[in-house]
């Protein structure tokens, strides 16, 4: 998270055997298991976002120029690719 | 005595979820009233296909909770309608109310419950703490061990429910994950057997909604100065006895399936290798399966233990229990649930009350192990075995153990 | 008692190539306990399902700790969860990849190797990385512990029909054909 009010509550003030509560805050990436992946044309881009409205994930992010994709948390799920306007997007195949 | 033809069967491979469906078709219920919750939801899902596809002849009923769900099959009970449903932790709590009417009005129910530990610390994995939680509330309980008996206990549970002398709920329970999706080999018996082994249905002939047969059912009883308190307690005690007489027919049911089906269930408790046996373990659910292993290799080893595996847990099966624990030096008694007002698992609290009718006094110790979808494994039983032995050398107090603490 | 864990991700189909395969072990007259890891599992995260046979009756339902053959329908999984952990010596492994042999480093445990690129078969015929039928047909050529026409009678008695059918007919039947098998031979110590 990139901005918070307050920080996390200090769990070794408690026992640990008390009420269940959670400090620590672990992000599951949908990268990980990503088997195709969005490659861009930037000419083709013209920024119309539809891409950002679209993804799942909240992965698209913006560029000068483009828009690219954050690889941590793209799933590969390839609606981008499919609604892009421009047909700027296309998913290719995962290297493993 | 002239050989018993095994009747016709086919072999499936199924979990214990869809082997509860393929038992609930077979028994021809009448109405279903359904609401999915995990570790369940594959069992609804399974009847619902089972109706669309003609194979069942019931009415399905999508409720918007599980206290309609209940109610829902109450009302078609007293219409005469034989019913079904499952479900388990928050569900289980949410038809609580009418889950109390059933065993007082004697409504002979048969509710699956694919035990789940409760919630809170927040869980989905099984546990029996969600059947444990009800059970003193008057229905029957049934545990069962492997893919097989949930179905051929299923069909059972409608034999024991509607017999004369007990018409009660039923529930059956089977672990969920271990038992609710663990798929094994399963013989699916015939319809015309199975239809010939339960007999014709009657399940509101004692009370009932019906305008050619007016009643009030269930009317305001009690209050001091009246007839009330003794009307109380006669219909109560009338309930302790059907429930006590369930202690016969459920042994005669299952004696009688093993005749019709060439499987015999152990009907309220099961000893294994209790001849000679030093020292005894318990189980209840699927847990029994590998405790069995274990004992085995025990038993390989020179151990002399045995193992007792409780299948009816309300009513609770004392005398049986009393007898077969009756010779053995210690006792190590496995739970999937606690009972928090005693620290310790609620078959060790019954099992300790049962052998106050042992003639000697036995030590025994809780284990408690397998919640929220822990596994128990054979390791974990030959750590209650060697446990118990030295329960069975030493004889002292010992406090409860948690088997899954460390893993 | 044969102990097999099949490792993939949720959403592929692993703990229903643990159906297939114990129908099919069942066709053959063995007896079968297939447990799945449990959980709503989003897609993606790694699963595991467990699945025993034997000749005689199997009471215990419990995971596996020992496996003789690790079955990894994913080709990421690896990355993610120790695939290998307590396996029992001289076991087999069933891989889906695109990577040669010589690419992985396997704990010295492993006897037996199947690798299947059954990611690039999947999208071909599935057009999704489907890979639990192919896979089945992978861990039979490898292992020669169930046969091929046991796993189709076992996908007939399954849901799957029409097109759905002939798929993961096809998939299977590719999965078999195209899976290497090798066996490592590795120098006793002195």
């Amino acid at each position: 998270m990139k901005r918070q009010a307050y920080n996390m509550f200090d769990a070794s003030t408690i026992p640990d055997d008390l009420s269940p509560i959670a400090t620590k805050l672990t992000p599951m990436l949908p990268g990980d298991w990503r088997s195709m992946r969005p490659v861009v044309d930037r000419a083709k881009c013209v920024k119309c976002a539809v891409c950002w409205l679209y993804c799942p994930v909240q992965c698209v992010v913006e560029r000068p120029a483009w828009f690219d994709f954050n690889l941590k948390t793209c799933k590969g799920c390839g609606i981008c690719a499919t609604e892009c306007p421009q047909r700027a997007i296309t998913m290719y195949e995962e290297a493993a | 005595m002239s050989a018993i033809l095994k009747p016709k069967s086919k072999l499936i491979v199924c979990d214990g979820n869809e082997a509860a469906a393929w038992a609930v078709s077979l028994a021809n219920v009448d109405m279903v009233a359904v609401y999915p919750i995990t570790p369940q939801s594959s069992l609804v899902e399974y009847l619902a296909k089972f109706i669309a596809d003609g194979r069942l002849g019931a009415e399905l009923v999508d409720v918007e909770g599980e206290h309609s769900v209940l109610s829902v099959l109450q009302g078609a009970c007293l219409a005469g309608a034989r019913t079904y449903t499952a479900s388990c932790g928050p569900g289980l709590a949410f038809m609580f109310e009418p889950y109390m009417r059933t065993p007082g009005l004697r409504l002979p129910l048969v509710m699956t419950i694919v035990t789940r530990d409760t919630l809170t610390p927040q869980s989905v994995w099984g546990g029996h703490q969600d059947a444990m939680s009800v059970r003193e509330v008057g229905w029957i309980h049934m545990y069962c061990e492997s893919v097989q008996e949930v179905l051929d206990t299923t069909i059972m549970a409608y034999k024991v429910a509607e017999h004369h002398d007990v018409m009660l709920p039923v529930n059956v329970n089977h672990d969920g994950n271990y038992l609710s999706f663990g798929a094994a080999r399963c013989e699916l018996p015939e319809q015309s057997d199975v239809s010939a082994f339960l007999g014709e249905k009657n399940v509101n002939w004692h009370v009932a909604l019906d305008p050619q047969r007016p009643m009030a059912v269930d009317p305001l009883t009690g209050g001091a100065g009246g007839p009330g308190p003794s009307t109380f307690v006669r219909y109560r005690k009338g309930q302790c006895s059907g429930t006590q007489n369930a202690l016969k027919v459920i042994t005669e049911v299952h004696e009688q399936w093993g005749r019709c089906f060439g499987r015999y269930h152990a009907p309220l408790i099961e000893s294994y290798r209790m001849d000679g046996a030093e020292y005894a373990i318990m189980t209840i659910g699927s847990m029994t399966g590998a405790a069995k292993d274990a004992v085995d290799e025990a038993r390989e080893r020179g151990d002399k233990v045995g193992l007792v595996k409780v299948k009816t847990y309300r009513p609770f099966p004392v005398q049986a229990l009393a007898g077969a624990l009756a010779d053995v030096k210690a006792v190590g008694v496995v739970d999937r649930s606690v009972s928090f007002g005693w620290n310790c698992g609620p078959l060790f609290q019954d099992t300790i009350a049962a052998m106050y009718y042992t003639p000697r006094r036995i030590p025994a110790m809780s284990f408690i192990g397998g919640l929220a979808g822990a596994d128990l494994t054979v390791g974990h039983f030959e750590r209650v075995i060697r446990r118990t032995a030295e329960l069975a050398r030493d004889g002292q107090p010992a406090e409860t153990v948690w088997l899954n603490e460390k893993d | 008692m044969y102990e097999i864990r099949i490792h993939g991700r949720g959403g592929q189909g692993a703990v229903l190539a643990g159906g297939i395969l114990a129908t099919a072990l069942v066709l053959e007259g063995k007896f079968v306990v297939a447990v799945p890891s449990f959980g709503f599992e989003r897609r993606g995260a790694p699963v595991a399902s467990y699945l025993r046979f034997d000749e005689r009756e199997i009471r215990q339902m419990t995971n596996i700790y020992h496996p003789d053959c690790v079955l990894c329908i994913d080709p990421t999984v690896p990355r993610a969860v120790n695939v290998f952990e307590g396996i029992k010596d001289g076991a087999v492994l069933v891989q889906t990849t695109a990577k040669p042999l010589g690419d992985f480093e396997l704990p010295r445990e492993v006897a037996t190797v199947g690798l299947c690129d059954a990611v690039s078969i999947a999208l071909d015929i599935f057009k999704r990385s489907i890979t639990n039928t192919i896979m089945l047909g992978a861990f039979a050529r490898t292992t020669g512990l169930v046969s091929l026409d046991s796993l189709r009678a076992a996908i007939q008695k399954s849901d799957f029909r029409d097109a759905g059918l002939k798929q993961n007919m096809a998939a299977l039947e590719r999965g078999y054909e195209s899976t290497q098998v090798r066996q490592i031979v590795r120098e006793a110590a002195a």
